[in-house]
């Protein structure tokens, strides 16, 4: 029991921004508003808001791999359309009956980690590190969208499940709870809102704990200097493929979720764009700690959500700018580099007082 | 079909794919090799030179002058882009992918936006000759030797001239070069307009065979990027040598499943090469030779 309750210590720790009471005081402010934010809202708003949500995933697997691991990988997408084309074939094939889309959910998260230890052992085993990894993972992930591109025959099909080429799979089950009585449906609307958002709350906390352990621990010292880790008795290429096979995971559910989200998914969800704007969330946001990335994605998005709506070509052109700008100007982030000044403003104040 | 010209099918295949591989990746391997900058914006360097070169041909010059205009204009963007934001990165190489892939992307939307989906392209020149059943384009051959040229002429800028020696004493120690009296930013800026000009004339080399669109580069950079990746930091012992290597998996893979498994071909050889030699050819023949 007592190991159980240590956990719970390593909420907090050198490797998070964000500790005491007045963190957590806010913690649960913000964790209140989103628990009631669908009783003043309608249901398309909620759905559009789990639709941000969703993403968040994805950016926390960029934010591990490469804020905490120093690993840059361009291979997030590959991981998400591979859980979400898992999850789309699995539900096609055997419906959605008796829970059987949460199954799925699990197994598309654990293809695309399989996937993951496959390719972490040939690029972390070959010690390929630094700007290599990104391109070799960047090769990866072209590769995977072209290969979904010209999958559009009738003979490229899984069971029943047709891959469609670049139009896309369309028409799986949304994520299902077998309930007694009536099996919940979760559309995209309050109720998939809840569950992702739990969902969320549990992978950050489960996260904030896993950086503060050692192994988080090893993971940072590895990303100051892998050789002093490896002088230390650390076997560096394990946890880097531990770290990238964690991400993999977290990008998979990013894929679950969107592709239950839509009921559908394309190969251009693996393409160049969509590989670029996790990375522009996570660089804005503040690579190196979960709540900046957390908050940057979804700020970041609702910018960019409203840019389309307004000036839809040049969404993508603010978005390369803000890019560049952040890397020459604030290479920590936006968000982090907001989060310490607060945080370095509240303790001169509360030395003041004191 | 006889033998011969089998083979000589199969030598236009291995020379078309080297000469793709090879044009598409010196400007990578340059920039790489130089100053441990990854140019994901190198797609987008090829795709301004074609369409430099289009629009001057378009403009009524002959297409070797919008070959060379193209070549020029990519440099001088070039050298526009090392000024205002590689120039500032050079200690962080991880942060010069990820802006220069903000600069690919605002590239990329920027030239939808102001020119359009698509551009009028250029009518291949030279027509083409007939081997056997088949007949192939006499430009190929073109390209062939041109990629050739290109790493000639490399050789010749990097062992004969002022520059050369100036730029190879810069990579191996910069601060002993520059102590020396050498001005090493003013080498940066250097390769990297010699990096993003070669880019521009691959970009102008194949406008002719290619449909203009702003997503192009993308068709070019995996190439580039696996080249460079197996090749590793030098240009004559990696570029080269890996160019040739992957031509041959390339060109038996495309005519014995199609283009698709010609790239997954390459993809697999990049992921096998990388586990062995970690440090792509050119860093395996260096270690040999020390």
């Amino acid at each position: 029991m007592t190991g159980f309750f240590s956990l719970f210590r390593r909420l907090e720790g050198p490797q998070t921004v964000g500790r005491g009471r007045a963190f957590w005081g806010l913690f649960a402010i913000v964790l209140a508003v989103a628990l009631a934010y669908p009783l003043f809202s309608d249901g398309y708003t909620v759905g559009n808001t789990v639709y941000f949500f969703v993403w968040v995933f994805i950016a926390l697997s960029l934010c591990l791999i490469w804020g905490y691991g120093g690993s840059l990988s361009f291979g997030q997408t590959a991981f998400f359309g591979i859980a979400g084309y898992g999850y789309g074939v699995l539900t096609l094939n055997f419906g959605a009956a008796y829970g059987f889309t949460l199954v799925a959910f699990v197994a598309a998260v654990a293809i695309a980690a399989l996937f993951a230890v496959l390719l972490g052992y040939f690029m972390f085993f070959g010690r390929i590190a630094g700007v290599f990894l990104g391109i070799v993972t960047l090769a990866v992930t072209l590769m995977l969208e072209r290969f979904m591109a010209q999958t559009a025959g009738p003979e490229w099909h899984i069971g029943a499940a047709r891959l469609n080429g670049f139009n896309g799979m369309s028409a799986m089950p949304p994520l299902t709870i077998p309930w007694p009585g009536e099996p919940i449906v979760l559309f995209a609307d309050v109720g998939l809102y809840y569950f992702v958002l739990g969902l969320l709350v549990f992978v950050y906390l489960a996260l904030r704990i896993l950086m503060n352990s050692s192994f988080g621990n090893v993971i940072v010292a590895i990303r100051e200097n892998p050789e002093r880790a490896e002088m230390l008795g650390y076997d560096v290429r394990k946890y880097q493929l531990i770290t990238f096979v964690i991400g993999a995971a977290l990008a998979g559910i990013s894929g679950v979720l969107y592709t239950a989200w839509g009921q559908y998914i394309t190969p251009s969800s693996m393409g160049m764009t969509a590989a670029a704007l996790p990375l522009i969330w996570v660089a804005v946001g503040g690579r190196s700690d979960l709540t900046s990335t957390v908050v940057g994605t979804l700020v970041v998005l609702a910018a960019f959500q409203a840019l389309t709506i307004y000036g839809s070509q040049y969404a993508l052109v603010f978005m390369g700018v803000l890019l560049v700008l952040t890397v020459l100007i604030a290479p920590n982030g936006l968000v982090l580099g907001a989060m310490n000044w607060l945080g370095r403003l509240a303790a001169r104040l509360t030395q003041r007082a004191g | 079909m006889d033998i011969a010209t089998h083979v000589f099918s199969a030598l236009y295949q291995f020379g078309d794919a080297f000469a793709f591989l090879v044009l598409s990746a010196c400007g990578l391997a340059v920039i790489f090799g130089m100053m441990g900058v990854i140019n994901l914006a190198h797609g987008e360097f090829i795709m301004c030179g074609a369409y430099v070169t289009a629009a001057t041909v378009h403009a009524g010059l002959p297409l070797p002058l919008g070959i060379v205009a193209g070549t020029i204009v990519s440099a001088l963007v070039g050298v526009l882009v090392e000024l205002a934001v590689i120039r500032h990165l050079y200690d962080r190489p991880l942060d010069t992918i990820v802006a220069t892939w903000g600069l690919s992307l605002i590239a990329t939307q920027g030239t939808l936006i102001m020119v359009g989906s698509t551009m009028a392209g250029v009518g291949t020149p030279f027509g083409s000759f007939q081997v056997g059943d088949y007949s192939y384009s006499i430009y190929r051959i073109v390209l062939f030797c041109a990629a050739l040229g290109v790493l000639a002429g490399l050789y010749a800028l990097f062992n004969w001239t002022r520059f050369g020696v100036l730029a190879r004493a810069t990579i191996q120690v910069p601060h002993m070069a520059a102590a020396l009296g050498v001005d090493t930013r003013l080498v940066y800026s250097l390769t990297f307009a010699c990096g993003a000009g070669l880019a521009g004339l691959a970009g102008g080399l194949y406008a002719p065979t290619m449909t203009l669109v702003p997503t192009m580069g993308a068709t070019f950079i995996m190439e580039a990027f696996v080249t460079v990746v197996i090749g590793g930091a030098d240009v004559f012992l990696g570029t080269a040598p890996a160019g040739a290597v992957l031509a041959v998996v390339k060109s038996v893979m495309t005519s014995w499943q199609g283009q698709l498994f010609g790239q997954i071909g390459l993809l697999v050889a990049v992921i096998i090469v990388v586990r062995v030699l970690p440090k792509g050819i050119s860093g395996f023949v260096l270690r040999e030779r020390t």
